[in-house]
C-alpha cells in the first residue's frame, strides 16, 4: 500500500499562532482515517492543508508522492464535503451533483446521467430536481457526498460531516459512510471532535493537540493505549491514576491510565483496595460509580469510575466496597 | 405575607397599555405602521394615481386648456416620431450607465466584500460614500469644466500625445461631438460618475453574503476562477446587481438636470417633463411621458423576475 497524503514536517502559522506545528503524518491508500481533536487543535487547518485552501507555513504535503506546494485546489484528485455541505442554493440537486462534470467540459446528458447514478448511490434518486432548500439536513448531506463523489476523486475529505445531524441520522450516517467507504476503495479523511465517531468509523485515528498529533494508532490502541493524558482525558473518560496510585495498581513510578468498564465492583473484604462510593449516574448502557479512594491511601484526592454494567449490582452512596480490575488493562503513559 | 397574588398590581397607564399590546400583538403593530401607511397610501400612492388619471386628459390645440375627458389621444401623441426618439434617447442612455456601472463597479464590490477588512473597509465606505455627500449641481458642474475643450482631460490627452484618439472618439457618428461636455459621451460619463455608488453598495451587500465555503467547493470540484465567477458569484450576486440595477436605470430615465448641462441639448424624458409641465403647460402629455418610466421599470423587473434573477434569495 502505498501513502496516499503524506505531511513531512508540516507547519502552518496564523500571524503568532501556531495552528498546525511540526506536524508528520502518513495516510495509506483505501484507508479511512480520523482526525480527532477539540477545537482549535489544528485537525481543520490540517484537512485544508490537503485541500489546497491553506498552504504550509514550512515544510511539504504530499499525495500520492506528488509535492502539492505549487499545485491549487481545483488541480488536486482531492474533493471535500463541507462542513456547511456548500450546496449551491441556486441550482437544483442534480445540477449540483454534476457541477464537477460540468467544469470539465462533459455533455449535458452524460453528466445528469451521472448524476443520477451517484443520487441513487446515496439513496436520494428522484429528488434531483428539488432545490437544496427543500432537503432535510440529512439528506443535504447526502447531495454535498455525491457531489463530492462524481469527479472520483482519490481522496475524499469530510470536515465535521455529521456535525449538524440529530443522534440517531448521524449513527445510520456512520455506517452508510463507512460502507460506501469500503464499497468505493477511496482514501477517506475526515475531521471530527466527536471521540465516539472517529473510534466507530476509521481504521486509523490521529489524536490533536494545540497543533501537534498527540497519538497515531488504530481506535483500539487510542482507546486501550493512551499514549499521553491528553488522549485519555479526551478519548473516552479514562482514569487518571497519579503516581503514587499507579503504583498501587501495579505501574511503578508512572502516570496511568485504567479504563472504568475494565474494574469490577467486589466486596471490601479482602480486596486489595477498598473505598466508598460518592456517586453513580445512570447511562442507560450500565452505571458509572464514582468511588472516593483516599481516605484509605491518606493521599490527594482520588477518584476512581467504575463502568458497572447493567446487569451488574450498583452499591448504595456511602458503601464501602472493594475493587478488582484486569493488569493489563493499567497503562503507563507520558504526562503531557 | 400580605400580598398572595401572583400578578402584580397595575401602575397606570402604561402598564395597561402594555398589557393591551400583549394580549392583543395586532393594535401595537397598527399603531406603529398607521403613520407611515397614511403617508404611502396618501402622499405617494395617490399622487402616482393622480398622475396616471391626468395622463389620460387631453389638451385643447388652440386654447391650450386641458381637457379633463378621459381620452387615448396624449399617449397616441406620445408615438410621434419626435416624442418616440426622446423615449429610446432616454432608455438607450439609461441602459448604456447600468451596464457601464455594472463592469466598474463589481471589481470594486468584489474587492470590497471579499477582501478589504478593518480599516481598508472603512476607507472603501468613505470613498464610496463621499461623492454623495457633496452638491450633485457642484459635482456636475465640475465635470462640465473636466470635459470641456479647455478642461484637464482634453489637456492632459494632448500633453501625451493621445490628442487623436480624443479628436477619434469625438468624430465617432451619433455619440461624438465638438468636445466631450457637449457630446453623449460626456453626458454618459457623468451619468456613471454620480450613479456608480448606488451599483457598488447593493453589490457589494450581495457579494458580501455568498459564503467562502461555496467558493471553496467550487475550486475543490476543479472549477477555476472564471468558471466559479460565472457559475457561483454571479448567481448568487445577481439580486445585489439588480438592486444596484434599478438605481442606475431609473434614477437616469427620471434625471432632468445632467442631460441639461452637459451633452448636445438634445431631450431626455425628464427634460420633456420639466418643458411640457413648465413652460408649455401640457400636463396631460407631461403625465404621459413620467408614465413611461413607470413601465418600461414594471417590464424590466418582470424580465428579471422570469431570469431567475430573484431566485437566491
Amino acid at each position: 500500500m502505498s501513502a496516499a497524503v503524506q505531511f513531512d514536517h508540516v507547519s502552518r502559522h496564523f500571524g503568532g499562532v501556531k495552528a498546525v506545528d511540526d506536524v508528520s503524518l502518513t495516510i495509506a491508500e483505501g484507508e479511512f482515517f480520523a482526525m480527532l481533536g477539540p477545537s482549535g487543535s489544528g485537525k481543520t487547518t490540517c484537512l485544508r492543508l490537503i485541500s489546497g485552501f491553506e498552504k504550509p507555513t514550512t515544510g511539504v504535503v504530499r499525495i500520492f508522492g506528488e509535492d502539492m506546494g505549487a499545485v491549487p485546489p481545483n488541480q488536486r484528485q482531492v474533493n471535500t464535503v463541507f462542513q456547511d455541505y456548500a450546496l449551491f442554493p441556486h441550482m437544483n440537486v442534480r445540477d449540483n451533483v454534476g457541477y464537477g462534470l460540468m467544469v470539465r467540459g462533459v455533455d449535458r446528458r452524460t453528466r445528469l446521467a451521472e448524476a443520477e447514478r451517484l443520487l441513487a448511490l446515496v439513496h436520494l434518486d428522484g429528488f434531483g430536481d428539488r432545490k437544496p432548500a427543500q432537503l432535510s439536513g440529512g439528506q443535504r448531506q447526502r447531495v454535498a457526498l455525491a457531489r463530492a463523489l462524481i469527479n472520483k476523486p482519490r481522496v475524499l475529505l469530510l470536515d465535521e460531516p455529521l456535525g449538524a445531524l440529530d443522534l440517531k441520522l448521524r449513527e445510520a450516517m456512520q455506517d452508510e459512510l463507512k460502507k460506501l467507504q469500503r464499497e468505493l476503495g477511496i482514501t477517506f479523511v475526515f475531521v471530527t471532535h466527536d471521540q465516539g465517531e472517529a473510534l466507530s468509523m476509521a481504521d486509523r485515528v490521529a489524536v490533536f493537540s494545540q497543533g501537534k498529533i498527540a497519538q497515531v494508532g488504530s481506535a483500539t490502541e487510542i482507546y486501550a493505549r493512551p499514549a499521553t493524558r491528553f488522549v485519555a482525558d479526551f478519548v473516552g473518560s479514562s482514569n487518571i491514576l497519579a503516581p503514587d496510585l499507579a503504583r498501587t495498581f501495579g505501574v511503578a513510578g508512572a502516570l496511568a491510565s485504567l479504563r472504568p468498564e475494565a474494574l469490577r465492583i467486589i466486596p471490601a473484604e479482602g480486596a486489595r483496595i477498598t473505598g466508598r462510593v460518592t456517586g453513580a449516574r445512570y447511562l442507560g448502557a450500565g452505571t458509572r460509580v464514582t468511588i472516593a479512594v483516599n481516605e484509605y491511601l491518606g493521599k490527594e484526592e482520588a477518584e476512581i469510575a467504575v463502568l458497572v454494567p447493567a446487569a451488574g449490582k450498583v452499591p448504595g452512596i456511602g458503601a464501602v466496597v472493594g475493587l478488582d480490575w484486569d493488569a493489563d488493562a493499567v497503562h503507563p503513559m507520558e504526562a503531557a | 405575607m400580605s400580598d398572595l397574588r401572583a400578578a402584580l398590581p397595575g401602575r397606570g397607564i402604561w402598564d395597561r397599555l402594555t398589557a393591551l399590546f400583549w394580549r392583543r400583538p395586532g393594535v401595537l403593530v397598527a399603531v406603529l405602521i398607521a403613520a407611515p401607511l397614511a403617508w404611502l397610501g396618501i402622499v405617494y400612492v395617490g399622487s402616482l394615481v393622480a398622475l396616471l388619471i391626468q395622463s389620460f386628459y387631453s389638451i385643447n390645440e388652440f386654447s391650450g386648456v386641458v381637457v379633463k375627458e378621459f381620452t387615448l389621444k396624449t399617449y397616441a401623441e406620445l408615438l410621434r416620431p419626435a416624442n418616440a426618439d426622446v423615449i429610446v434617447r432616454t432608455v438607450t442612455m439609461a441602459a448604456s450607465v447600468t451596464l457601464a456601472s455594472a463592469v466598474l463597479a463589481f471589481p470594486i464590490a468584489y474587492y470590497a466584500a471579499r477582501f478589504a477588512r478593518g480599516r481598508w473597509k472603512a476607507a472603501f465606505y468613505l470613498g464610496i460614500m463621499l461623492p454623495l455627500w457633496s452638491s450633485y449641481l457642484v459635482k456636475v458642474y465640475a465635470w462640465k469644466l473636466i470635459l470641456s475643450k479647455e478642461g484637464i482631460i482634453s489637456w492632459a490627452a494632448n500633453g501625451i500625445g493621445a490628442g487623436g484618439v480624443l479628436d477619434a472618439l469625438l468624430a465617432l457618428p451619433g455619440i461624438g461631438g465638438n468636445s466631450l461636455s457637449t457630446s453623449y459621451i460626456g453626458t454618459f460619463l457623468v451619468f456613471v460618475y454620480v450613479w456608480l455608488p448606488y451599483m457598488i453598495l447593493p453589490m457589494q451587500a450581495s457579494l458580501e453574503r455568498v459564503p467562502q465555503s461555496m467558493l471553496e467547493a467550487s475550486a475543490a470540484l476543479g472549477a477555476g476562477g472564471l468558471r466559479a465567477l460565472w457559475s457561483v458569484i454571479l448567481p448568487l450576486a445577481l439580486p445585489g446587481v439588480i438592486a444596484g440595477s434599478i438605481f442606475t436605470f431609473s434614477l437616469t430615465l427620471g434625471d432632468y438636470i445632467i442631460p441639461q448641462i452637459i451633452g448636445n441639448s438634445a431631450n431626455f424624458i425628464g427634460m420633456a417633463v420639466y418643458h411640457l409641465q413648465g413652460t408649455a403647460g401640457n400636463i396631460p402629455l407631461a403625465a404621459a411621458f413620467a408614465v413611461v418610466p413607470i413601465l418600461i421599470m414594471l417590464v424590466y423587473l418582470g424580465i428579471a423576475r422570469k431570469l431567475g434573477a430573484f431566485d437566491a434569495l
